[in-house]
């Protein structure tokens, strides 16, 4: 499990960011290599992004972030480049839940304010981001339980090795 | 307090009383995935170190159909041998695109259907709880044959009026969608119905359906009637129906009244599929190419439409005009009657069924500062191949029309 409090430094995108900026179609073949794949994370929306991102950097964005496509291959290469959480305005439905499958953590907060550069601190337990370069925080809501219990596994592959199954199941 | 069609599906799978909000874990009863996604869901699957696949299993090969590198060529192989293996079905390229082919040969009203494709909500057409999930979550269901699920609050989308000559199911999506917006309804499903619902073919309503996801929603539904009987008997699946509707009392978060008879053609503008605007706004920018085909305007209805317009016109010498056909049954059915003839002299390249160049992997890649006009369901940046490009998006008859000007072209001109 991943400490609660996360320290980095902000990379800034804008509404919108589809899976096709993350991981665009012409890579398709590099799907088999992540590491490969991940030297062009978000290229077609920054490309500083996909050559300078250091682990433990923060994505920050805006409105409906990675829209699009179901591929998998969208978190997996952000977490691949080190990148532990994304916080943006709103999320795109798979995006969110493959995220959550993964283990990046994905965080629902206003982010008006915030600029490349910044440094944060994202207290997960508390539900509170801070901006350390502009002074100032923000709070989230806490994610579903499924989805914490999921992520505090590390995923979903090790949560169903862990319980057997998904853990709330009542059905028979 | 009656139910939604979503909501239906689930408390008849579950067999219990549901409501809109809970999570509840479901049983699936068909899922899919691609050589873009199988992969890391075989790999998943692998590490949940389960023997059997615990429910029906599809890999489809239309991507990248036929593969163009020798890295594909090597992820569909192991998805070949992992299903030879465990008893998945393969789909090989040139049979067609997942929902295209789900949606004729596997779905049926009243399922769960869950796909690592985004665009699995196509089979909601026939009246199935369908919807796009990522490779782990199938690999989760291949393992387990359950997934979790929020069960969504319903935007009935109402559509009333009568469906002008030349403007179709395309257009009423992507008026809808600029309406609410790329994430209007997240996290939500979209029930069509009302009277142009009820009349148009299963093929409109997968256009319909087809597009859910781009407005962000889980998933888009049709009720199950006379129409999808009809279908499915025509697919040599009449056993297969099962009639499927919302109650008359059932509580939807919103109801979204259209009116066909209003509407123009529409066409989305680059980079988003909420940028889009009526014909008049557009008319007369220049297009260096025109693709119609994908799992939204792939079918026969569609090719027909554009065969309409393009029988005796030749495609605009500054133009490329692309057709790829949804499956091989539809390219069969549109060789018999003539279509893919009419393309040919008017043209046209015809590509193998499958999803052509709507993703960029191969076929179409648009030069630098080059505009498509395509019947696809999506015009990210750098969608088809190339993020210098742009794509616009609109229905095959504003299409056909388009590539027989070179520029953007109203399709009502083509009338009589
Ligand atoms: S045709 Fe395009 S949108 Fe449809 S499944 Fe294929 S790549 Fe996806």
């Amino acid at each position: 499990m991943m400490e609660s409090v996360l320290h980095g430094k902000v990379w800034r995108f804008g509404d919108g960011i589809s899976t096709d900026h993350i991981t665009p179609g012409r890579y398709y073949h590099l799907r088999g290599d992540l590491k490969a794949l991940a030297e062009h994370a978000l290229e077609d929306a920054d490309s500083d992004f996909a050559q300078k991102a250091q682990p433990g950097d923060i994505v920050v964005a805006g409105k409906n972030f990675g829209q699009g496509s179901s591929r998998e291959h969208a978190p997996l290469v952000l977490k691949e480049r080190g990148i532990r959480v994304v916080l943006a305005q709103s999320f795109a439905r798979i995006f969110f839940r493959n995220a959550v499958n993964v283990g990046l953590v994905p965080i629902i907060c206003d982010t008006g304010g915030f600029e490349t550069g910044d440094e944060i601190e994202v207290d997960l337990e508390r539900g509170r981001v801070r901006n350390l370069t502009g002074g100032f925080e923000r709070f989230f809501t806490p994610l579903p339980p499924i989805m914490q219990a999921i992520l505090a596994d590390g995923g979903l592959v090790p949560h169903i090795l862990k319980r057997g199954g998904f853990q709330w199941d009542s059905t028979p | 307090m009656g139910y939604t069609l979503a909501e239906k599906i689930i408390a008849q799978r579950i067999g219990r009383e549901v409501e809109a909000g809970e999570f509840i874990v479901a049983p699936v009863d068909v899922l899919l995935a691609h050589e873009g996604t199988g992969p890391l869901a075989v790999e998943q699957f692998e590490g949940l170190g389960r023997e059997r696949l615990a429910v029906t299993t599809l890999f489809f090969f239309d991507h990248a159909a036929p593969s163009p590198r020798r890295e594909l060529s090597n992820v569909q192989k192991r998805l070949r041998t992992f299903a030879v293996e465990k008893g998945a079905n393969v789909s090989e390229a040139g049979s067609g695109i997942c929902h295209q082919i789900v949606t004729e040969q596997w779905a049926k009203p009243g399922q769960i259907v869950i796909g690592a494709d985004s665009h699995t909500c196509t089979a909601g057409a026939l009246g199935a709880f369908a919807t796009g999930m990522g490779s782990t979550d199938v690999a989760a269901a291949m393992a387990l044959g359950k997934t979790w699920l929020r069960i969504p609050q319903t935007l009935r989308i109402e559509i009333g009026g009568e469906l002008p000559p030349m403007v179709a199911a395309k257009d009423v999506i992507l008026h809808l969608i600029g309406f609410l917006g790329a994430d209007g309804a997240t996290y939500k499903a979209l029930e069509f119905g009302g009277p142009v619902v009820e009349n148009m073919s299963v093929e409109e309503r997968m256009t319909l359906c087809n597009m859910a996801v781009e407005a962000g929603a889980k998933e888009g539904l049709c009720a199950a009637d006379e129409v999808t009987h009809r279908f499915l008997e025509d697919q040599g699946r009449e056993e297969d129906y099962v009639p499927l509707s919302p109650d008359p009392d059932a509580v939807y978060e919103r109801v979204i009244e259209l009116d066909a008879s209003q509407l123009s053609p529409q066409v989305a503008t680059p980079h988003f599929v909420d940028n889009a605007r009526p014909i008049e706004e557009v008319e007369g920018m220049s297009i260096d190419q025109v693709f119609i085909g994908t799992c939204t305007n792939g079918r026969l209805s569609d090719l027909r439409v554009a065969a309409g317009i393009l029988k005796g016109r030749k495609v605009h010498p500054h133009l490329r005009l692309l057709v790829g056909p949804a499956s091989r049954k539809t390219y069969l059915a549109a060789l018999r009657e003539g279509l893919i003839e009419t393309f040919v002299e008017a043209g046209a390249i015809i590509l193998p069924p499958g999803c052509g160049a709507c993703v960029g992997v191969h076929q179409g890649v648009l030069a630098d500062g080059e505009r498509c006009l395509s019947t696809q369901n999506r015009n990210f940046q750098g969608r088809m191949g190339n993020p210098r490009g742009e794509i616009l998006l609109s229905s095959p008859a504003t299409a056909a029309a388009t590539a027989v000007r070179g520029q953007i072209t109203d399709p009502r001109e083509f009338i009589g």
